[in-house]
């Protein structure tokens, strides 16, 4: 199961508490990832990428491992410990705005 | 005995206020969709309870929830505004074309007869249009498609549709202002349509006929006359007689004519409110003082109503979707400022009184009368 930790005001907007668990099928890709999580929760659909261009909203940023994702193309595998569920995959409103 | 529901939208959530017929005591719910920014909210006029609201933030774009029970609860419906065929570009700040994008919706306007339509007022500037209960939404991009649309330009709050007024007389006529491109109308049911800006003069247009370009903050009509509209323009009050084909200005005694709230007193047809407003660049009422401008004479003449209100070291602004009446036999005029106060008169605007002090700042007032 792949973890996924959104930010506070997108768990409010999805009705859930902690953390999300998905089940991804095939790779293990941001998009992949988001694909399920807009699935289970369609409520979420624009609020993370733009319904259009599939873009990440500028002020969503994607980490796992310690490392910034946000700029990885989405196609490309996410780290193993986050396929095989060891690490979460987060989603993190920047700081922004003063 | 009558229910008055006032529904405040903020820049950090929404709010419920709801008291008796009276307007005396008032119970707050809220903040709703607390941390959103809540540009508008209203409600269906051909059901009370079913209310449509505006969320969004810079950080995860747009939400619309929509109750079914007059607030109480909402459930997210849908929120994908697609241009319709290629969006094209109108002009930036600088006068270079810039190509159209979604950012957030500033209007909700429901239908006057079935719950399940509704309209919303884009930025960047556009109306669409939902008929089942805002799962999904159309562009009326004959709007856009009018022609004009490469030449629209964003007013300093962004290319915003802000504005929608629906015809009760005649289902097929819509009025929509967008800042900054001006007031336009459809006769057809959005398929068409024209600018409506003859008459508005805009200092920073160099051209006095052009029929794009001018900065209009607010229109506003009575339903029983809806011929008449009213506007208030970055600077200048006017009128129209003729369903916006001409305007005249009616700014008359106002101690500035910058400003955007104005509405119209819900049963005198001739009774208009407005907020005077300093300037452009001073966004506050002038001297401090904040005084609602009421004309009994359809503009031209206007008396300050100051009763309640602070008159001095006051420095809010009352934004253009801020004000709002209701339609007891004495009518009630409320109104929300960027301060986070909500003031309502219960008499026409004689007295005043906070309803709350200490929102968030207010981007939106819109207010039910029920049985």
């Amino acid at each position: 199961m792949i973890r996924v930790v959104l930010p506070g005001h997108l768990r409010t907007l999805a009705g859930v508490s902690g953390d999300v668990e998905l089940q991804v099928e095939g790779p293990v890709t941001q998009r992949s990832v988001l694909d399920a999580l807009e699935a289970r929760y369609p409520m979420l659909r624009g609020t993370i990428r733009d319904q259009i261009t599939g873009q990440r909203r500028p002020f969503m940023r994607f980490f796992a491992c310690c490392e910034d994702l946000s700029h990885e193309p989405p196609d490309h595998l996410l780290p193993e410990a986050v396929a095989d569920g060891r690490e979460p995959f987060l989603l993190v409103g920047a700081i922004a705005g003063g | 005995m009558s229910q008055v529901r006032v529904l405040v939208g903020t820049r950090k959530g929404a709010f419920i206020l709801t008291a008796d017929g009276t307007r005396q005591q008032w119970e707050i719910s809220g903040p709703h969709f607390a941390g959103w920014e809540v540009y508008h909210l209203k409600a269906s006029p051909a059901d009370p309870n079913r209310i449509y609201a505006s969320q969004s933030t810079s950080w995860s774009g747009q939400v619309i929830p929509r109750s079914n029970d007059g607030g109480k609860t909402w459930e997210p419906v849908g929120n994908k505004f697609a241009y319709d065929g290629v969006p094209g570009t109108h002009q930036w700040y600088d006068g270079t074309p810039h190509p159209w994008e979604f950012k957030r919706v500033w209007h909700l306007e429901p239908s006057l007869t079935d719950p399940d339509t509704v309209y919303a007022g884009i930025e960047d500037a556009a109306l669409f249009r939902s008929s089942d209960a805002g799962q999904t939404w159309q562009e009326l991009s004959g709007l856009r498609g009018h022609g004009s649309g490469p030449r629209w330009q964003p007013g300093a709050g962004g290319m915003c549709l802000h504005t929608i007024i629906l015809d009760p007389s005649d289902p097929e006529r819509i009025y929509i202002a967008i800042s900054a491109a001006g007031a336009f109308r459809t006769d057809d049911g959005g398929a068409t349509w024209r600018p409506i800006n003859r008459g508005l003069v805009s200092a920073y247009i160099p051209d006095p006929n052009a029929e794009v370009g001018h900065c209009v903050h607010h229109v506003a009509m009575h339903p029983s006359r809806p011929g008449v509209l009213f506007m208030q323009k970055h600077w200048d009050v006017m009128r129209s007689d003729d369903a916006g084909d001409t305007w005249r200005e009616v700014s008359g005694n106002l101690p500035t004519d910058f400003g955007f709230a104005l509405d119209v007193h819900a049963h005198e047809p001739e009774t208009v409110y407005v907020v005077p407003i300093k300037s452009d660049a001073e966004h506050y009422p002038p001297e401090g003082k904040l005084r609602v401008y009421r004309s009994r004479t359809g503009g031209h003449e206007w008396e300050p109503l100051t009763e309640g209100l602070p008159q001095s070291n006051c420095y809010v602004n009352v934004l253009r979707d801020a004000m709002a009446v209701d339609s007891l036999d004495s009518c009630g005029i409320y109104f929300g400022t960027t301060g986070g106060q909500v003031y309502s008169s219960a008499d026409g605007g004689d007295h005043w009184a906070p309803i709350v002090h200490d929102l968030p700042a207010v981007l939106s007032v819109e207010v039910q009368t029920l049985p």
